[in-house]
């Protein structure tokens, strides 16, 4: 089962590599020797070789295409090949960013539509699609509330942003990268935030109070009107984390929930794919009294058609080399353009009823705090069987690898000991839930008949677990040629 | 299409396993929320015409049907098609971040040689899986020098991407850093003793620069100035935005930097307006624990096999939350996925013979250019693939643009856009796509462009 | 293992040991087993004037980062360089070889604000 998989360096010859472009010249004739760069220690390989190798890594990856991918707050769902196909479209790949607006239109329409339709779902005023990321659209919405503060005078005192303790890591790190002091907000024994203890926490400082919903526990937060009313009315903004945006399409809207800024993670809602961790995208939404601070630059539309406007005086500047992640914005508008209104509601609720089905079954043999329906996830604890067997959530995520499933999102949120959060998405169907939660609870079953044998998985995977403390205090993070120095 | 698999028997079952009775039981929102209006999206539309609404959208940039020497950030190159083949694959467009090793080797291991690639490119001793562009990697490395030194104050040339630069205004002002800009030396390159000038006005985190630089510029500091600056205790940043000059210069370990931050777009990604791109980021071993985002380490599994994994984490936002190096959570896997494809396809060879064609079409554009009435070079300095071109005296670089876009030409990037001192120059780009057809139809364009009294006299002289 | 009865400590699990007017300073038996595997450890600079209870540095393990917090105010007089190149020493060793840094004492009445060995072993039990 074991397979070796050396590097691309270890293999190759000089004088191996295929050729792909004309020669006739050497460096010497165009750089002065003091630019020139003597050696380029890289290897060469066959054009055959290459395709060998990256074919081998790519039968070593676990992906949606592969096979089920219940991780929470990750919304894994189907990437559809015809959102690629129209990305790969010469129109749209072969376009310079600075190729002049009169020669982009199609480009600047796709960027214009799907904005005006991102903002019709969630209830903003405008979009912007520059941030590459969802922790880049948080920088930038934390950006503008601290440009919005400053011109009304209020930016020295606005310093804090409340976080419940349920949120993304990202929140305080953005949070951080502003100057802002953040305060985490404990959840109630109803796994919401409390209203009277939030109301303790909001004061003159309070700048943002940052929030998702539903909630990283898959609950919707039915104090919300309060919740956003209570923080307009110390002077604060708030600002919506669009992770689960995936659970309320059609349903609910965030701008009519109160929130004043927002992100969406295209690469989540909807349907861009992961790539293995990127790249992402994430417009930023805002409210009216926001839109001025948004990032440059802005798709505009007049009777000439569309332009980018990068002339305005509140807003926070630029976030990135050029203008958005495009190929993910074909991807996005596709996708919206496939579905329509209908199409994207159904999703949501699609997305819930799968989520709801997998814990009504899973909360027979896993605890399943805050035990009342869920919306798109949910959590499940495997604290009682680490007492009872010591198999912990780690050990039921590495024995899912064993029976084809990736496991379910771990150790999050930090609120829920031994936690596992599950999102199906609505792309899967029901055998494979079924499936899914009959591996569970065979592995529970094992875990108190023979729980050496979880404790030992994975062993139908390329490699067993890792040494990761050894990775930590030893860290080899590149391959070096022999005999080979760094010039620093 | 909602890609939505479940018929009316399942979602029966279902609702009945789960005990409503229907979906809405499962969906209540607060009244005051609930959506009442249908929501303002055109309806849904079958793939057949929703291909060709697309389809339409994508024809109707004509940009791309013209002759193009625009650069600037974003480079046109040949893509072997083997690469895309294999990028395109499933299993890497579909995978999710590696946080489950074991099942995730592949993604790792080539994310692995991906570090190693800019490692070896930049000459430095680590680099990590990536960040979302070169702009952005700038920023993030000047925020590693802000705390490598407690300083914080930036000097930046002005010969760095203005995009770059207007990126880390933004991110300074987040961070209250102060930045401070060099002068441009009229070489075209930046000018050095105003480096050594401005550190002696204060303790500086960082000096940034360049090189390419914007203009085209070789553009690496000079031996005093690199000694100025370690004196000084600043640290040196070398910016690249065009990744594959790599593969014919000095890297920017040989200049001094202990940061090396740039652009990976070249390398197998498309222009694609903008993005997606990859920022790569590079440093010395001392400053290994300050670089933000992802990194991929090898160690061994349990059965002493080699295995790859996710490392120093606990940098991350997700562990470290509001510690963090910085907020980022994505790298850009996917297009540093290709970028490592696409190095590993060409070899070393290739992509010396890459750039050197960079270097010979460019040299040829710069010549032939030159060669018109009127039109010269704006800068003595060596350059890459991009030259600093002015325009005949009386024009201004943007009416020669539009002249040009007029036949069919899109003949570079107007400066004055950024640098009102050079409203009359164009910084044109040729790569190894160049033909040298190309590059006649723009001289002979650029012939028929002349200032009024010129044309007048020629037209006379012909007479 | 059980803590050192000559030892104090603070709540947020690091122990004092002093001699004479230098305090030695790490983190005990217990924040070391939570914490896990250590892989690095960012010690204040030699020199530095850190008051009581504030964040002189870092604790990172395999899957969290923890904060070092000074059990009293002082100037960093000497840190523990071993921990470069084997942080782990602090695991096998918390409450000896594996000291973080040593202070000069500020004020020796700060000893009062922090807990006994009995307290601090309430305060675990209580906690787990």
């Amino acid at each position: 089962m074991f397979e070796e998989s050396p590097l691309i360096f270890e293999s190759g010859k000089p004088g191996r590599a295929s050729t792909y472009f004309e020669g006739g010249w050497t460096l010497d004739e165009f750089v002065p020797a003091s630019y020139r760069r003597a050696d380029l220690p890289l290897p060469e390989n066959a054009e055959l070789d290459v395709v060998r190798h990256f074919t081998r890594l790519s039968h070593r990856t676990f992906s949606i295409d592969t096979g089920f991918y219940p991780l929470g707050s990750c919304t894994m769902k189907y990437n559809p090949k015809v959102n690629d196909a129209m990305a790969s479209l010469r129109g749209f790949a072969e376009l310079h960013p600075f190729a002049p607006d009169g020669l982009a239109q199609g480009a600047l329409s796709v960027m214009y539509e799907l904005e005006q339709a991102l903002c019709a779902l969630f209830g903003m005023a405008a979009f912007s699609l520059n941030p590459a990321a969802g922790a880049h659209a948080e920088l930038a919405a934390l950006l503008i509330a601290k440009a919005y503060f400053k011109k009304r005078g209020e930016g020295q005192q606005r310093t804090t942003v409340v976080v419940p303790d349920t949120a993304h890591g990202t929140n305080p790190a953005s949070a951080a990268m502003v100057g802002y002091k953040v305060i985490s907000l404990a959840s109630d024994a109803r796994g919401r935030v409390s209203v009277e203890e939030l109301r303790k926490v909001l004061g003159a400082d309070t700048a943002v109070c940052m929030m998702t919903n539903p909630n990283t526990l898959g609950l919707f937060e039915d104090h919300i009107v309060e919740i956003t009313q209570a923080v307009h009315d110390a002077g604060g903004l708030m600002y919506y984390d669009g992770a689960n945006a995936n659970a309320l399409m059609g349903n609910a809207r965030p701008g009519d929930m109160g929130f004043d800024l927002m992100h969406l993670n295209l690469h989540k809602t909807f349907s861009i794919p992961h790539g293995g961790g990127g790249a992402g995208a994430g417009p930023v939404g805002v409210a009216a009294h926001l839109r001025d601070f948004l990032p440059t630059p802005v798709v505009r539309r007049d009777e000439d058609g569309y332009r980018l406007d990068f002339v305005s005086a509140d807003s926070i500047g630029q976030m990135r080399s050029f203008w958005s992640n495009f190929s993910h914005m074909v991807r996005a508008l596709t996708y919206i353009w496939a579905n329509g209104a209908e199409g994207l509601r159904r999703i949501s609720q699609l997305a819930v009823l799968n989520a709801n089905y997998v814990r009504s079954q899973v909360r027979e043999f896993l605890e399943t705090p805050y035990d009342e329906p869920c919306r798109h996830e949910f959590v499940a604890s495997a604290q009682s069987l680490k007492r009872e067997t010591g198999v912990r959530a780690l050990d039921i995520a590495k024995a899912l690898l064993d029976r084809g499933f990736h496991a379910p999102t771990i150790y999050f949120p930090l609120l829920v000991p031994e936690c596992l959060m599950i999102e199906p998405t609505e792309t899967e169907n029901k055998e494979t839930l079924d499936a899914f939660v009959a591996a569970l609870r065979e592995i529970v079953e094992i875990a108190h008949s023979n729980p050496q044998a979880i404790l030992d998985a994975p062993v139908n995977t390329p490699v067993g677990r890792i040494d990761e403390t050894r990775a930590a205090r030893q860290p080899d993070l590149r391959w070096t040629p022999e005999g080979y120095s760094t010039q620093s | 299409m909602a890609y939505t698999p479940h018929t009316a028997a399942d979602i029966e079952a279902m609702l009945a396993a789960i005990g409503v009775r229907s979906l809405d039981e499962l969906l209540t929102v607060p009244d005051a929320i609930a959506l009442r209006k249908p929501l303002a999206l055109p309806a849904a539309l079958p793939e057949v015409q929703l291909t060709r609404k697309m389809g339409a959208l994508a024809v109707a940039n004509a940009a791309v049907e013209y002759t193009s020497f625009l650069g600037a950030g974003a480079y046109r190159h040949y893509v072997p098609p083997a690469v895309m083949a294999l990028a395109m694959r499933g299993e890497f467009l579909t995978a999710y971040t590696p946080y489950q090793a074991e099942v995730s080797q592949g993604y790792l291991q080539a994310i692995y040689e991906w570090q190693t690639y800019v490692a070896l490119l930049t000459g430095l001793d680590v680099a990590n899986a990536s960040v979302y562009d070169g702009a952005t990697a700038l920023a993030e490395g000047v925020i590693m020098a802000v705390n490598a030194t407690g300083r914080t104050s930036i000097a930046v040339s002005r010969a760095v991407h203005p995009n770059y630069r207007a990126v880390l205004q933004t991110y300074a002002r987040g961070l209250d850093l102060h930045v401070e800009y060099l002068p441009v030396a009229p070489e075209g390159t930046t000018d050095m003793r105003a480096i050594e000038e401005k550190l002696a006005e204060r303790p500086f985190a960082a000096v940034v620069v360049q090189s390419p630089n914007f203009f085209g510029s070789l553009d690496a500091p000079s031996e005093e100035a690199r000694a100025a600056i370690e004196r000084s205790g600043a640290l040196l940043i070398g910016v690249v935005a065009e990744a594959l000059s790599l593969a014919a210069l000095q890297p920017p370990a040989a200049w001094g930097a202990q940061i090396a931050v740039g652009e990976g777009q070249s390398f197998g990604n498309p222009v694609a307006y903008g993005g997606p791109y990859v920022g790569f980021m590079a440093t010395t071993k001392e400053h290994l624990r300050r670089i933000p985002g992802r990194l991929v380490g090898r160690s061994v599994d349990k059965n002493g096999r080699p295995a790859y994994v996710l490392t120093l984490q606990a940098r991350e936002q997700h562990i470290r939350r509001e510690k963090a190096t910085s907020n980022i959570c994505t790298n850009q896997a996917h297009c540093a996925l290709v970028a490592t494809i696409y190095l590993a396809m060409l070899g070393a060879r290739g992509l010396r013979e890459c750039a050197i064609l960079n270097l010979a079409r460019t040299h040829e554009l710069a010549e032939r250019v030159t060669l018109v009435e009127g039109y010269s070079r704006a800068f003595s300095a060596p350059v890459f693939n991009e030259v600093t071109i002015r325009v005949p005296r009386g024009l201004r670089a943007r009416a020669v643009l539009e002249a040009l876009q007029e036949q069919g030409i899109l003949g570079g990037v107007d400066l004055g856009r950024w640098y009102p001192e050079l409203r009359d120059c164009i910084v044109m780009n040729a790569t190894e796509l160049t033909t040298q057809e190309e590059i006649e139809r723009l001289c002979t364009a650029l012939e028929g462009i002349q200032p009024p009294a010129r044309s007048v006299k020629s037209v006379a002289a012909r007479v | 293992m059980t803590q050192p009865d000559s030892y104090l400590y603070s709540k947020e699990h690091e122990w004092l040991k002093v001699d004479g007017d230098v305090g030695i300073i790490g983190i005990t038996d217990y924040a070391q087993d939570s914490l896990g595997d250590i892989v690095y450890v960012e010690l204040p600079r030699l020199g530095a004037l850190v008051k009581q209870f504030a964040s002189v540095g870092v604790i990172e393990s395999v899957k969290a980062v923890s904060d070092l917090f000074s059990p009293v105010g002082g100037e960093v007089v000497e840190v523990n360089t071993e921990l470069d190149a084997d942080p782990a020493l602090v695991n096998r060793e918390p409450f000896t070889g594996g000291w973080l840094f040593k202070l000069r004492l500020a004020d020796p009445s700060q000893r009062d604000g922090l807990l006994s060995a009995a307290d601090y072993s309430a305060l675990v039990a209580a906690e787990h």
